[in-house]
């Protein structure tokens, strides 16, 4: 089952805008490990987003399905923790009450109040946020918004993580932190995640298979990256290394070489 | 930007001496702005506090407005002058609750009859106009059935209902209520279903990935998202059925401030009614303040 925990299978989709049909995916299939952390990278328009939200059934394939734990996925919901690019924090709850919507929708059936509220400070103790619980979204740091938006999605134990482009909005320095303390995070929860980027350094640090998609139209998988750096990783001890490099370089090569566009 | 160290160097008296600290200057130009800009002014040109101008401005504007106003009744007519005015508008307001049978009663009465009225028409208004604006803004269908009927009754005079309000009610005033209840209604619906359909996609994909229950998404996410607009439509309303009311009552009679309006015009008592303008205008201003307090304290970011 851990070779196969989540599995997209032969996953199309077509959307259908006033020019006619317009394909976004063509025939994508890809199984994820449990504990494993893939990252999707491509130009933008590619489709990547769209396979993530498929994944989060935030929007139906039209060929194809997701099965996730041996159970086939129709429809969001709470068994995968989605964070999104721009933090979609409530601004008119706290940082406590935006992660206990989620913990409450999730184990309010079957655990005490006290324990809820446990959990949700459990959560934000993860992303290092106790302090600011009682805050508005509008009093924190992009940063800090971005991580309650992952103490939200962890608090209520997915199968699965998925991320989608959750550092693109962020300055350099910002997310460089946010990326360490996501593999630190991932680390002690054994998390498995797929997420969504468009950087070449954020993906080959934090991943363990890098899946390049090729070009929309009909974008599909055009290569599969396996990551073997030795965890856990650092980014300054990396940056020097021959294989990393190689790695780093590999990427890059088939973004922008092998799918160059004009107009990107 | 460059604007502020600008002002900072014409403050300064020309400078005499010449020290090592300009070295820094010369070898790099660049500081020169920042480096200098921290010093402190030799002497500093006393200014007035910005506040004063800004609480002054109005003083003096209303000020010119009874200068004007007092030019305007010296020149002749029958418009009472200012000082008289405020004699009589201080003996108005020296027993502002005293009734003398149904058509002679304080101020005071009248400003808060007009009110309750603006607020049954009003409330009603909202327990119709919000609801029926969250259906709006919900389902598509249904706003499109309502588009036409809104776009052709929205800009009727709400005193073009009257008629139709004493018809149907045969007393005056119900048909006050009910001419503030058709003029609060549509800015509710609309600014409500513009809400509505405004929500961020991003807080709807919340609610979709965590599987919210609808009566949770509706608690935690559609109402507080459209709080602030519906608060816009209160604010229109309120506005609107205020002005409304003034010219309601002056057609139907009995207690309210614009009765009142047309007693005094009936007696003659010029005073009276500017003294009754100035109240509306106050009340109004009054509304409109409450309104934008109630906003703030809902606004978000």
């Amino acid at each position: 089952m851990s070779e196969r925990y989540l599995q997209i299978d032969k996953v199309r989709r077509v959307f259908l805008t006033k020019k006619g049909p317009f394909c976004a995916l063509e025939e994508i299939s890809l199984d994820i490990h449990a504990g494993e952390f893939v990252s999707l990278i491509g130009h933008s328009g590619c489709g990547k987003s769209t396979l993530l939200n498929i994944v989060a059934g935030l929007l139906e394939p039209t060929d194809g399905h997701i099965v996730l734990a041996e159970r086939e996925v129709s429809g969001p919901g709470p068994d995968r923790g989605v964070v999104f690019q721009n933090h979609s924090l409530l601004p008119w709850l706290t940082c406590f009450e935006n992660v206990h919507l989620a913990v409450e929708r999730v184990f309010g059936a079957t655990a005490k109040k006290a324990a809820l509220k446990e959990r949700v400070r459990r959560a934000l103790e993860l992303v290092q946020l106790r302090h600011a619980e009682h805050k508005y979204p509008h009093e924190l740091s992009g940063g800090m918004k971005q991580r309650v938006g992952i103490a939200r999605a962890l608090s209520i134990e997915p199968k699965v993580l998925l991320l989608d482009e959750p550092f693109g909005a962020l300055d350099a320095l910002t997310r460089a932190r946010l990326q360490d303390e996501l593999m630190r995070i991932v680390a002690a929860t054994g998390s498995t995640v797929l997420m969504v980027t468009h950087d070449v350094d954020e993906a080959v640090l934090l991943s363990d298979r890098v899946v390049m998609m090729t070009n929309g139209p009909a974008a599909t998988i055009g290569g599969i990256l396996a990551i073997d750096l030795p965890r856990p990783r650092e980014r300054i001890a990396l940056a020097g290394q021959r294989h990393y490099m190689a790695l780093r370089a590999e990427l890059l090569e088939f973004l922008y070489r092998k799918q160059m566009r004009e107009a990107a | 930007m460059s604007a502020v160290p600008a002002t900072v160097h014409t403050l300064k008296p020309p400078r005499v001496e010449i020290g090592p600290a300009d070295e820094s200057t010369q070898l790099h130009p660049a500081m020169n702005q920042a480096s200098s800009a921290p010093e402190p002014p030799l002497y500093v040109r006393t200014r007035a506090p910005e506040w004063l101008p800004r609480a002054l401005a109005p003083l003096i504007g209303l000020a010119l407005f009874v200068v004007l106003w007092a030019i305007l009744a010296k020149a002749g007519g029958r418009l009472p002058d200012p000082v008289s005015t405020w004699h009589s508008a201080v003996d108005v307001f020296s027993n502002p609750f005293y009734r003398k049978g149904p058509n002679d009663q304080g101020i005071g009465w009248n400003v808060l009859t007009s009110l309750g009225r603006v607020g049954i028409g009003f409330g009603m208004a909202a327990l119709v106009g919000i609801p029926l604006g969250f259906m709006l803004g919900r389902f598509r269908f249904l706003s499109d059935m309502a588009a036409p009927v809104i776009s052709i009754l929205k800009p009727v005079s709400p005193l073009a209902w009257l008629p139709i309000g004493l018809m149907v009610f045969k007393a005056a005033n119900p048909a006050a209520i009910y001419v503030i209840f058709v003029c609060s209604l549509w800015p509710m619906i609309v600014n409500t279903a513009v809400g509505v359909r405004h929500i961020p996609q991003d807080y709807l994909n919340v609610a979709r990935v965590l599987n919210l229950s609808e009566w949770t998404v509706f608690r935690k996410i559609l109402f507080p998202a459209v709080l602030p607009y519906m608060i816009t439509g209160v604010r229109l309303s309120i506005g609107v059925a205020w002005l409304v009311i003034v010219a309601a009552e002056m057609l139907t009679g009995g207690v309210g401030i614009g009765f009142w309006v047309w007693d005094e015009w009936n007696n003659l008592n010029v005073q009276h009614i500017i003294i009754a303008i100035f109240t509306v205008g106050i009340v109004g201003l009054a509304l409109e303040q409450a309104m934008i307090l109630l906003a703030r304290r809902f606004s978000y970011e």
